[in-house]
């Protein structure tokens, strides 16, 4: 379906962290393709080294050998302004209020505020914040401020937003909540995306393809699309291919 | 509003407790018939406010409240200053911050003499007594408050390009901020210790002096007196700083 070079490629990836007394291996060969608009899980075991692969892609970690290319299938990409992360933790800065705390990419940018406040203000409705924008951090749910966060990532209008382990702090139902939040975002952003979890179900139902690594040092264990149609419901978690496509993954990785 | 009448009720509560102590005071003295010279009662303490000019009071509490306030802000420069370089240089932080530490051990107070050497009696040298005192908390505290960043929050920043300015004025200083003023409100006491032992030893004004001369005629009340408005130059400081925190930082940051 896409023509020419991905958007991201990443060919034999391998990312040794140097110790004091011995090197420790984290990523070994890892090559997969992220096609412009993708949501691509990168699912595996806590430790595998699935973070260093999106830090190295975040360009915060250098790698040995491989290559890592970003911009291509007809986009360009400016690694300073094109990516946006969202973490585990919703790092908000507590002394600022919401929209000031959206705000701090285009700021750190020099970006014009009038248009990025003004933008800020729109992902905010976009995340489910409307109202939200002038209260402080402490006065949102988990929930709330990691909404706030994803809106963060998006006020630059990057190309790739990469997201490490967003839910993994909430509770089981506010999870499965934002799952479906992150799909709408998703499809009304238009962006690309690389999700790390460790979630394996939650791997299936976001991604529209799932990498899944083996454990550590982080090896490609296999790379497959989800033939699930958009946009998701919860009830799809219930259906054979769905059920299928968890199997596989457990399989995989050495669980079943 | 309930939050209205809480106010109302603590504000209530504070006169009532202090004129209490007063009442108090006076009671003991009254009815305990204690000797004058040993134990003044409140109203002849403040009965020396009569006697404004033969005390000075107007010019020694201008003096004293100069050595507080001169060694307290100064320490406070000095302190931050220190601490925002400490964390720019790991360096800088190593080789100097042991040696800090074991001058810290110098009871402060024996340099008063020495002081009296370099820069003979005045003012000078009682600023630096409470500089002296005071300023190692700030700095502690400031260091500590200025490392406490989110690693996580700086890779965010990271991919944005951003520089250390940009991390130090956004993120790392108003972070610091809760922590600089928790060290600042310990360092109210001890500038206002330091001041007075200094003018003990090194001055011919303030009211730490005047307390000495006083002293001489077994005038209790003077000294007590003294001593109030000694307590009262340290509690309008307090207060100047308590005001600066609400000014500065969000209510949820503030360490209590």
């Amino acid at each position: 379906m896409n023509e020419g070079p991905s958007f991201i490629q990443l060919e034999g990836v391998r990312k040794v962290y140097r110790g004091r007394n011995e090197d420790f291996l984290a990523v070994s060969d890892v090559t997969f393709d992220v096609q412009a608009g993708e949501l691509v899980s990168m699912v595996g075991p806590s430790g595998c080294g699935k973070t260093t692969v999106l830090k190295i892609l975040a360009g915060l970690h250098s790698h040995e050998d491989g290559t890592v290319r970003i911009g291509g299938g007809g986009e360009s990409f400016d690694p300073a302004r094109d990516i946006g992360m969202v973490f585990q933790q919703p790092l908000l800065l507590k002394w600022r209020r919401v929209i000031e705390n959206v705000l701090l990419p285009a700021e750190i940018l020099g970006l014009n505020m009038a248009e990025a406040r003004d933008r800020a203000g729109h992902l905010l409705d976009m995340v489910g914040l409307t109202g939200f924008a002038q209260s402080y951090p402490y006065e949102l749910s988990g929930g709330m401020q990691q909404r706030a966060a994803i809106a963060r990532a998006l006020v630059h209008d990057p190309k790739l937003i990469l997201m490490d382990e967003p839910f993994g702090a909430l509770d089981a139902l506010t999870r499965e909540k934002m799952n479906l939040e992150l799909l709408r975002i998703w499809s009304e952003s238009g962006k690309t995306i690389v999700f790390v979890t460790h979630g394996i179900q939650e791997a299936v139902f976001l991604g529209s393809r799932v990498v899944v690594l083996s454990a550590g040092p982080a090896r490609m264990a296999d790379n497959f699309l989800v033939d699930l149609p958009y946009p998701r419901t919860l009830d799809m978690k219930t259906q054979e291919a769905f059920g299928d496509y968890t199997r596989r993954i457990y399989k995989l990785l050495g669980m079943e | 509003m309930d939050d209205g009448r809480d106010k109302l009720r603590k504000w209530v509560l504070i006169i009532v407790m202090h004129l209490a102590a007063l009442g108090a005071w006076q009671a003991w003295i009254t009815l305990g018939e204690v000797e004058p010279y040993i134990m003044p009662a409140p109203l002849d303490t403040f009965a020396t406010l009569l006697e404004w000019k033969v005390y000075a009071w107007g010019h020694n509490t201008m003096i004293t409240a100069a050595s507080v306030f001169g060694g307290f802000w100064l320490a406070v420069v000095v302190g931050v200053g220190m601490a925002v370089l400490f964390s720019w240089s790991r360096w800088l932080n190593d080789a100097l911050m042991p040696l800090i530490v074991s001058l810290n051990m110098i009871p402060k107070v024996a340099l008063g003499p020495i002081f009296i050497v370099w820069f003979s009696y005045g003012l000078g040298p009682n600023i630096l007594i409470a500089f002296s005192i005071c300023f190692l908390p700030i700095l502690i505290t400031t260091a500590r408050g200025l490392g406490e960043v989110e690693p996580e929050l700086i890779d965010l920043v990271r991919t944005l390009r951003a520089s250390r300015w940009q991390i130090f004025t956004k993120i790392q200083l108003p972070g610091a901020l809760p922590y600089i003023f928790s060290g600042m409100k310990v360092a109210v006491v001890l500038a206002v210790a330091g001041a007075i032992v200094g003018e003990f030893i090194a001055s011919e004004e303030g009211l730490g002096y005047l307390m000495m001369q006083v002293q001489v005629t077994l005038d209790t009340a003077g000294m007590f007196m003294a001593v109030l408005m000694i307590t009262a130059v340290g509690v309008s400081l307090y207060a100047i700083v308590l005001i600066l925190e609400r000014l500065l930082v969000v209510s949820d940051a503030r360490m209590e």
